[in-house]
């Protein structure tokens, strides 16, 4: 298991969210958390990140408990995508990927050889070595979130946390940014755990999928497992049509909808 | 896999045609790697130099003129033909220059770990009321127990800053500081400040009046040796915890997420910084009075020369904003002599408009 949550409780500014979940997160995997909006799945995410202190319960990395780690420490195996992130004007996007190394740094040690090496290699990966010396701020959608992608990947984590990566992206963005995580998944090994909105996309590229309803697991096992009529109308209250996406196989969600009648 | 996508990508992608093989000065040994923009050492050295330059000219100015070159022989010790300088620029004229460079300093230093620290351009100690704090605290010295000595002066504005910056804090610490709360917090008090400045000097005596409107706009006028060595101890203290923690800046300025997960230590570093910002705000305004638009200004042109990473950003801006101080109070004697115009009230002249451009420039 890469992650685990015992027992966790979270709350968010005072207000209870989270209480008694238990999960394991498998590594090596691609895990997708969708559900509603409020379900609970960002402040999932934060709580596995060790962002949100829990009331109760605590989240294992490896096995240890992940406040009882240093930081720094923590940092070096778990890399961490927070929602529509936003950089200091002028940042360029070499800069922006160095500062995912900053958990290999200290005060007389701030740019490494390995550090170097592994910015290049990360501006490589994302295809962003002919922008490397380009603002944040001038970079279309897309390649601004293949940039704090990379950051993500100079720090060089085996388990990658994403919170919505591919909101405020057209449809062709979206799957270039999902094409590049199955990438890193399928080629490196790294675990990948992130929040879904768009529930197909969420079924053609999750191994695992987690429904999150009301602060509480719903349902949890493979996109055909979990990705069925009854579940959706159960925590989306949405009527629809589960059919086999013809083009990866994996579970497809039409939805019903008023204009359905042929 | 195959790919429409990635070939529309690549079109999509195309970089500009020049490229610079590297932004960065890298220096590396077996203990010891740093890195700068390419760019930090030339500008540092030209605004030095440009610094130099200014301060030697501002030392010749005056009533008694003093060559510029006989400016330099004195204070390197060698002799001059008149026996009359060593007094004007040793004892009269270096001390308040040097205490207009070191208050440009700090001010420049504190602003740039404010905009950093709240992640808002727009942040300067003056914005977010350490300014106004220490601007309160004085006044109320002034107007309300006119017999105290006006020694106590520089304590009390320190006082002031220091004890708005605390309860901006505390306010704001409530549930883990989010920057917009601190930044809104702080402009509260800032009003709140001000107003009972205002207040104070609606119904303070009229002479108790003159002379803290005096202090309030911002001058070096008369500063000694005594406010020299009062001052620079604190900005070399201050000035170097703040340069040590420039580097935590860069990851605090992606938002508390992203600092968090890259394994910072938020609370603590935010603390820490804010105190070396309050400090050098602090004993700024405590030196010279309130001298706005520095903290603001400074940062912005230095982020215009060297790029908004702070190993570089925060040096730079420091010589800026030591500059900037300078050649307003040289301006501010040059103007209207023998008439002398406080400093201050030159860089509000400047910094007033300056801060509009950058709230337009910020709507867009």
């Amino acid at each position: 298991m890469a992650l685990a949550a015992h027992d966790l409780a979270l709350a968010y500014e005072g207000k209870p969210i989270i209480e008694g979940l238990n999960l394991a997160i498998p590594a090596g995997k691609i895990t997708v958390l969708v559900g509603p909006n409020g379900c609970g799945k960002s402040t999932l995410l934060k709580g596995l990140g060790r962002l949100l202190k829990p009331k109760q319960g605590t989240v294992y990395l490896d096995g240890s408990s992940i406040f009882k780690l240093p930081t720094k420490l923590v940092a070096q195996q778990l890399g961490l995508l927070p929602q529509g992130p936003t950089a200091p004007e002028g940042l360029t996007v070499t800069e922006l990927i160095a500062q995912g190394r900053y958990p290999y740094q200290s005060w007389l040690q701030q740019w490494s050889e390995e550090d170097e090496k592994k910015v290049n290699a990360a501006l490589e990966i994302t295809s962003l070595t002919s922008f490397a010396h380009r603002p944040i701020d001038s970079l279309s959608g897309g390649q601004r979130q293949r940039a704090w992608i990379a950051m993500t990947l100079a720090q060089d984590t085996p388990v990658l946390l994403l919170d919505e990566p591919t909101t405020f992206l057209d449809l062709a963005h979206q799957i270039e940014v999902l094409d590049l995580l199955y990438d890193l998944n399928q080629q490196e090994g790294r675990t990948i755990i992130m929040v879904l909105h768009e529930l197909n996309q969420a079924g053609r590229y999750g191994d695992r999928m987690i429904a999150m309803k009301a602060g509480k697991v719903y349902a949890q096992g493979s996109p055909r497992e979990v990705m069925t009529e009854p579940l959706v109308k159960d925590i989306f209250g949405l009527d629809c049509r589960v059919v086999e996406d013809p083009v990866s196989g994996t579970p497809l969600c039409i939805p019903m909808g008023r204009k359905s009648d042929r | 896999m195959n790919n429409p996508l990635r070939s529309k990508r690549s079109q999509a992608d195309r970089p500009e045609s020049s490229q610079t093989p590297s932004q960065w000065w890298v220096w590396r040994s077996r203990h010891l790697s740093l890195r700068f923009d390419r760019r930090v050492p030339q500008v540092l050295m030209g605004v030095l130099l440009v610094t130099l330059a200014t301060m030697i000219w501002s030392i010749s100015q005056g009533e008694y003129p003093v060559p510029p070159l006989a400016v330099v022989r004195t204070i390197l010790g060698l002799p001059t033909d008149n026996p009359n300088y060593i007094f004007v620029v040793n004892t009269l004229r270096l001390p308040r220059t040097l205490v207009a460079w070191g208050v440009g300093v700090a001010l420049a230093m504190a602003g740039t770990l404010t905009q950093g620290i709240t992640r808002n351009p727009l942040a300067a100690p003056d914005i977010i009321g350490i300014n106004a704090g220490a601007a309160l605290a004085a006044v109320s010295l002034i107007v309300v127990f006119p017999s105290v000595p006006i020694s106590l002066l520089p304590v009390a504005a320190f006082g002031g800053a220091l004890s708005v910056a605390m309860l901006i804090y505390g306010v704001a610490w409530h549930g883990g500081s989010s920057p917009v709360r601190l930044i809104l917090i702080g402009i509260g008090f800032s009003l709140i400040a001000s107003a009972l400045t205002e207040l104070m000097l609606t119904f303070g005596d009229i002479n108790d009046v003159s002379q803290a409107l005096v202090w309030l706009a911002g001058s070096v006028y008369g500063r000694s040796w005594a406010q020299v060595l009062a001052f620079f101890p604190w900005l070399g203290l201050f000035g170097l915890c703040s340069l040590r923690l420039s580097r935590e800046l860069n990851a605090l300025q992606l938002g508390d997420d992203l600092a968090l997960g890259l394994g910072s230590q938020l609370e603590w570093q935010r603390g820490g910084l804010l105190l070396c910002s309050v400090a050098l705000a602090g004993s700024a305004v405590a030196t010279a009075g309130n001298i706005g638009f520095v903290g603001l200004m400074a940062p912005h042109m230095a982020r215009q020369l060297v790029g908004p990473s702070h190993a570089g950003l925060l040096p730079t801006a420091a010589l800026i904003g030591g500059l900037v101080v300078v050649a307003a109070d040289l301006i501010g004697r040059l103007l209207f002599a023998p008439i002398e115009l406080p400093c201050g009230i030159i860089t509000a002249v400047i910094g007033a408009p300056y801060f509009l451009y950058l709230l337009i420039r910020s709507r867009r």
